[in-house]
């Protein structure tokens, strides 16, 4: 299939460094894709390269099998920026209008899809509420509404989340499902990876303005698996290092034990059956994004790199 | 364009449903008006009083001291320097023995310093006294003196400007007002609206709405929608004020007494002159009609026409200018400050020579500083006041109109380049080096 969104060799320099240095990547149609990455490490800039702030210094960006333009292609794309902003005095009915028009819908098309949103999120009672009266959690549900209102293709969420209370956050998220299931396809930025594990097909980490990272969470987590599996016994101290494995950690009710090279989970199974150790469960630990993600980016420089980025 | 027109939309709706500008819009000609009034009053009413204790030993000096509303001259004899305010005087004054040829020092002692005016009044007064005993001592006869004195108030200029074959009435002191007014009205409305336009930017900018709205739009389409739409409402506001004052004017006129209407009207339509078997006009009718008839000698027309002119394009020389520098000022006040000091001291300065260009509307300053656009808006209407195109000729405005526009040009350029990097840049201080560099190299 082919892609929606494709980066090729994507550069954008600032003054002093490379915020952005030969990023390439391909986004699918109906997939919900994660841009992970520490604080400073090019994702502004990329999401601004995407939708149409930034012209990319090099390289070359492929929206729907053309090249982007973004005058026209504009209204394909949804963009949620990270820093959320609203006009504090104007009532919510009406921004939500004004904002939807500048992304190239009439009047009346606005107001029936703000109106169809509205109800949908429980939010009909606010047309005339000015956004200094909403909690920070409410105009976050706002400003997702506004995103996705003029049906993009391409609809890019920078931290949807934070914020968010766990119910409202549950709201968005089955929302963005149910976007992704009728075809758009989702960009989605954030440092919180637990997030990123449960709602991404894919991810790509990015880090000093390179790509360090790119696959889909399924095989990223085999490619940096280090074959520890979890044996919950009772007899815990009947598990000792040998030949086959060694223990790495032992909890209160289980062992962590790292498979030596060369031998499988079954000679792992049948050593541990002959020290008659009782197995109540045995199953592979794949490492969390979290881990991959700290053990990728730590101790490259790239918190100073975001101080100097500010 | 369409989205440049929704911008314009929501800038100028929003600012015009709200009730602060409403207030505004109708307030500020009852406070223009009660301020006049209370200026007139107070001045009228407040002048302070002064008794003089005057000693003089010459005796031909008392004469000339004639009291008037604000001073009381006596000639006590028992009064001196350090008793005369004990006796109820608020000065003294000492006359030196009078010898015809040295110029001498007269001596003014007071508790509280009297001001320049008064002092000058005293002094002709007493130049007056001397002149006219000189003149006697050289045989003119007192009465000779007075008919001459008397004659000196006879002469008063009537100026007209002659315009190819025609020949029309020209008034200076109407010239002046105008200019000053206008001149005002721009300088106070580019500080009014320039800070409106860069308040807005800054809000957008601190609000991180900006970034929502360029990706939607050209950072370019949001400034302009800005400074057009923010434009539009001081328009509005001017129009409305307009037609305030002159539906104002026209109520005051019919509240008029209606023989005083009468007599107004028939004064107009015999231009001024009082024909035989009229009858007489009052002296408050006569007033009225010639208050109407100097206005009436200015070319409205082309004062308002250039009025909108000089407004719009002053305005959007310096709106943009404005605009600039909220796009780069992060939430601390105090950057806006120092950032616009170099946009506001042309106008202030600007302001500064229109005051000058009133009273000397041909000289060379006035021709420079009305032909540059950091201060042509203000002083070029002060110009044009005088008349088009006998003090600005026609070739003058327009080569001025020209550079204004080319001028606005310009700075909606450069601070298009400045906001849109500007308009996304947070947490870091920017100086005007930083935004000269922002505009000669390239960015995006």
């Amino acid at each position: 299939m082919e892609p929606l969104l494709s980066l090729k060799h994507l550069v954008k320099h600032y003054a002093t460094q490379k915020a952005v240095d030969d990023i390439s990547f391909d986004i699918q149609k109906g997939s919900i894709f994660g841009l992970l990455g520490p604080n400073g490490a090019g994702k502004t800039t990329l999401l601004r390269m995407i939708t149409g702030i930034f012209y990319p210094d090099g390289g070359e960006i492929i929206l729907d099998g053309k090249p982007f333009n973004p005058l026209e292609d504009i209204s394909k794309i949804g963009y949620m920026p990270e820093e959320r902003g609203m006009y504090k005095k104007m009532k919510i009915g009406e921004q939500a209008l004004y904002l939807a028009q500048l992304k190239g819908l009439s009047k009346a098309d606005a107001t029936e899809k703000i109106k169809y949103w509205f109800k949908k999120l429980e939010m009909e009672s606010w047309w005339n509420k000015k956004v200094e009266d909403l909690s920070k959690g409410m105009s976050q549900k706002l400003q997702f509404v506004i995103t996705v209102l003029h049906e993009p293709k391409l609809i890019i969420l920078d931290e949807p989340f934070s914020g968010l209370d766990p119910l409202n956050a549950n709201l968005i998220k089955d929302e963005i499902y149910g976007l992704a299931k009728n075809g758009a396809t989702i960009i989605f930025s954030t440092h919180r990876m637990e997030q990123v594990e449960e709602i991404c097909d894919h991810i790509v980490l990015v880090n000093l303005g390179k790509k360090i990272l790119d696959g889909t969470v399924k095989d990223i987590k085999q490619q940096f698996k280090e074959n520890i599996f979890a044996v919950q016994t009772a007899q815990s101290e009947s598990i000792q290092d040998n030949a086959i494995y060694n223990v790495v950690r032992r909890e209160e009710d289980q062992v962590l034990v790292k498979i030596n090279e060369g031998y499988s989970t079954n000679q792992v199974l049948t050593q541990l059956i002959n020290d008659k150790v009782n197995i109540v469960a045995y199953n592979e630990l794949l490492p969390s994004l979290n881990d991959i993600f700290i053990k990728l980016v730590e101790g490259t420089h790239a918190s100073t790199r975001a101080f100097q980025n500010q | 364009m369409n989205k440049t027109w929704l911008i314009i939309q929501r800038e100028y709706t929003t600012r015009v449903k709200n009730k602060r500008f409403i207030l505004v819009t109708f307030l500020m000609p009852v406070l223009i008006i009660g301020f006049g009034f209370g200026f007139g009053y107070l001045s009228a009413t407040g002048t302070e009083h002064r008794k003089i204790a005057v000693i003089d030993p010459n005796g031909f000096i008392k004469n000339s001291l004639k009291n008037t509303s604000q001073i009381e001259f006596s000639f006590p004899s028992q009064v001196d320097t350090i008793n005369y305010n004990k006796k109820g005087f608020t000065d003294i004054l000492i006359i030196p023995k009078f010898d015809g040829v040295k110029k001498t020092d007269y001596i003014l002692r007071s508790k509280k310093s009297m001001g320049l005016m008064l002092q000058n009044s005293i002094t002709d007064k007493i130049n007056g006294a001397i002149e006219d005993k000189m003149l006697q001592e050289s045989g003119i006869q007192q009465s000779t003196l007075d008919s001459i004195h008397k004659a000196s108030q006879f002469a008063e200029l009537k100026a007209y400007e002659d315009k190819g074959s025609s020949t029309k009435e020209s008034n200076a002191g109407l010239a002046m007002g105008i200019g000053y007014a206008s001149g005002f009205l721009i300088y106070i409305t580019l500080f009014i609206y320039g800070s409106m336009v860069m308040r807005g930017v800054m809000e957008e900018k601190t609000n991180r709405i900006a970034e929502v709205i360029i990706s939607s739009v050209k950072p370019f389409e949001l400034m302009m929608g800005k400074i057009i739409g923010i434009g539009a409402v001081g328009l509005t506001q001017f129009i409305m004020w307009i037609v305030l004052i002159m539906t104002l004017s026209s109520v005051a006129m019919g509240m008029l007494p209606a023989d005083l209407q009468h007599q107004v009207a028939s004064l107009q339509q015999s231009n001024g002159q009082m024909g035989a078997g009229m009858m007489q006009a009052s002296e408050s009718a006569t007033r009225i009609y010639q208050m109407q008839h100097t206005i009436q000698t200015a070319n409205w027309p082309l004062i308002l026409g250039c009025f909108a002119f000089y407004f719009l394009g002053g305005y959007l020389f310096y709106s943009a200018l404005f605009a600039a520098v909220g796009s780069v000022v992060n939430e601390d006040p105090q950057d806006a400050q120092s950032l616009m000091f170099p946009i506001t001291m042309p106008i202030i300065f600007s302001y500064l020579i229109t005051n000058m260009v009133t009273q000397n509307p041909n000289t060379p300053l006035a021709f420079w500083a009305s032909m540059i656009p950091f201060s042509s808006p203000m002083v070029m209407m002060a110009r044009i006041a005088y008349g088009v195109p006998s003090a600005v000729t026609y070739w003058e405005l327009g080569l001025s109109m020209v550079i204004l526009i080319a001028g606005f040009l310009f700075t909606t350029w450069l601070s298009g380049k400045i906001y849109r990097t500007g308009i996304i840049l947070y947490g870091k201080k920017v100086t005007w080096k930083v935004m000269l560099k922002w505009v000669t190299t390239k960015q995006f």
